[in-house]
């Protein structure tokens, strides 16, 4: 990623950019109050985002399959659910656990060789999750998809209403939680010798930096947080369709990512909500126009705009500091 | 209804050509310019509907179909290389991957756009359906056909890389691109020409794939597995690593799909998934 940000100190000062991102987050809620359920969308997929941006915008590996974690834990939240175990919270913590175990198991196999062989092996692998829900239609559902679950009200006060306020809620506050620890390992000599990873790989080694298990590690997290991301929209919908688990999950998300901005952790959420907004605003004029319109965007934004909206938005930045200095 | 394994067998190798057809553009230009295009399958889907349109609106026999649609997306590619690939050859594979993706989405819309989401229907001269006996096996006169087209084909692409002076420069190219271009090898021309052809090819192979593969708008997000599987497999640049993994995956996917249609996909990732975990580096280096 050339467009991420230059390797500078880690600075773990929040700006204020960023507090009045998570304030604004938070006037929604009062804000757009009919608009909660496509809002805590927004922010199950920002977190999902944010997964990728910690595999790809930080270690450099480009993956398409990475709605397999995503769909792991949407299903094992799902199945819990359906089979009496329908608390929230706990939910969450089998889901990020089954992501990470997918992700681990698999990571032997998809952070070697070079990007096109890294490309494959995650696209093989999503794949091959996929088929199997598919096949395990008496588990999974198949087509049909999983519904009839019991998902228990939040902390036993909040009961998930039709509104979507405490899906959103809900939602908002795991997206903060793991938004700290990622902005916390990001931050850590960890994060940047995965920069050093993604900017070098060849000279890390030299260095004395393990890069296989250091790919391994952030992989798995990634898988955690995908899981994570995955339940949460088991649990605020009530409901897993099999396209969890889906190709085009993966490359939206890719999309999203680096519509953003992928390095910035930031970009990720900012992607989601600007890619899902225009989705829902376009697609219900004709899905196949959305789809040009997406396609044509791409190819645009790889001519014209690396870096997406966030790192536009630091460049911008980085220029008003530097004329005010003069 | 029990077809007999040397039946299924020529249903794969006849699957196996095709699939050889449409990704060995994609496999050489990945070779020379590392170059990572999803996209190449939308010139495979503009061939079947060039060759589907010609047939129904204006009445042109199939069999002169076939080169039309070659031409008809060399075209596309010979302008879309100029334009657009030709500046995303030194930026990294994220960008390639973002840019190709979504050139395939443009045309799966551009295609939906025009000729619908349905299926298209071939009607094949009737010299080339039915069933012929060979050596006691019952094969599809349409698949022999295939084989056979694709076999000359094969045949020609091997001399003309193997024998001919254009063809030195393209294995020049391929083993050291940087090199070639000190020697006074024009590797951009080379690069251009090849696209070119290669993208002629899979507008070919989209054509003779219609009676078999169906075609539809989403042709080129169906078969993109396909394609880059028998790219990573056979290993990029190699005629005979492409043709190897195309035959491979062929037989295995037909063959997997007819006897264990329970498992039916699976067959072919967890090959991919295998083959990639023997062979690094593909087929071609992994014999070495």
């Amino acid at each position: 990623m050339s467009a991420a940000p230059a390797v500078a100190l880690p600075d773990a000062r929040w700006r204020p950019a960023e507090v009045a991102f998570w304030l604004a987050a938070v006037a929604a809620i009062f804000v757009f109050p009919g608009h909660l359920v496509l809002g805590s969308q927004v922010l199950i997929t920002g977190l999902f985002a944010l997964s990728l941006d910690l595999i790809l915008g930080y270690a450099g590996i480009v993956s398409l399959g990475h709605a397999a974690m995503f769909g792991a834990g949407a299903y094992t939240a799902g199945l819990l659910a359906k089979h009496g175990w329908g608390e929230p919270l706990s939910g969450l913590l089998a889901a990020a656990a089954v992501g990470a175990v997918i992700a681990w198991a698999t990571s032997f196999i998809a952070v070697r060789g070079g990007d096109l062989t890294r490309l494959m092996v995650t696209l093989g692998i999503g794949l091959m999750l996929y088929e199997a829900a598919n096949q395990a239609a008496s588990v999974t559902g198949g087509v049909d998809g999983l519904s009839d679950m019991a998902v228990r009200d939040l902390l036993g006060l909040f009961p998930f209403d039709l509104a979507g306020r405490t899906a959103y809620v809900y939602s908002l506050a795991v997206l903060f939680a793991v938004f700290l620890v990622c902005r916390r390992i990001v931050r850590s000599p960890f994060g940047l010798s995965l920069r050093g990873i993604r900017d070098g790989a060849r000279r890390m080694p030299a260095i004395g930096s393990p890069v296989r298990r250091r790919l391994i590690a952030v992989y798995t997290v990634a898988g955690a947080i995908a899981g994570v991301a995955g339940a949460l929209l088991a649990q605020t919908t009530q409901f897993v369709g099999l396209e969890v688990l889906g190709f085009s999950r993966s490359a939206d998300l890719l999309i999203m990512l680096v519509l953003g901005g992928a390095g910035w952790l930031y970009g990720g959420v900012v992607g989601a909500a600007l890619f899902m907004i225009a989705q829902s605003q376009l697609s219900s004029i004709n899905p196949v126009y959305w789809q040009f319109w997406l396609g044509l965007l791409l190819v645009v934004m790889v001519f014209a705009a690396r870096g997406g909206v966030v790192g536009a938005a630091a460049a911008a930045r980085e220029r008003l500091l530097r004329r005010s200095a003069r | 209804m029990f077809a007999s394994l040397p039946g299924v067998l020529f249903d794969g190798v006849a699957y196996g050509s095709l699939l050889f057809l449409m990704s060995i553009g994609l496999s050489v230009t990945m070779g020379l310019m590392r170059f990572i295009n999803l996209a190449h399958g939308a010139f495979a889907m503009l061939g079947g509907y060039v060759c589907v349109v010609g047939m129904a609106r204006l009445g042109v026999p199939f069999l002169l179909m076939l080169p039309l649609a070659f031409l008809a997306a060399a075209a596309a590619g010979a302008v879309l290389e100029r334009t657009l690939y030709r500046r995303l050859y030194r930026r990294s594979p994220l960008d390639q991957v973002l840019f190709s993706l979504g050139l395939t989405l443009m045309s799966v819309a551009g295609a939906t756009y025009v000729w619908g989401s349905g299926q298209q229907p071939v009607h094949l001269p009737g010299f080339l359906l039915g069933q012929v006996r060979v050596l006691g096996v019952d094969v599809g006169v349409y698949r022999l056909f295939l084989v056979a087209l694709v076999g000359a084909i094969t045949a020609a692409l091997v001399l003309l890389v193997r024998r001919t002076r254009f063809g030195a420069r393209i294995r020049a190219s391929v083993d050291d691109a940087q090199a070639s271009a000190g020697l006074g090898i024009n590797v951009t021309r080379v690069f251009s020409v090849t696209f070119t052809l290669g993208s002629g090819l899979a507008g070919l192979g989209g054509a003779l794939a219609i009676d078999v593969l169906g075609l539809d708008p989403t042709f080129p997000l169906k078969y993109l597995v396909y394609f880059l599987l028998v790219v990573v497999v056979g290993g990029a640049g190699s005629i005979a690593g492409t043709l190897a993994a195309s035959l491979l995956l062929g037989v295995f996917d037909v063959s997997g799909k007819y006897y264990v249609p329970a498992v039916g996909a699976f067959v072919i990732y967890g090959l991919m998934v295998v083959l990639l975990l023997l062979f690094p580096g593909g087929l071609r280096r992994g014999a070495r």
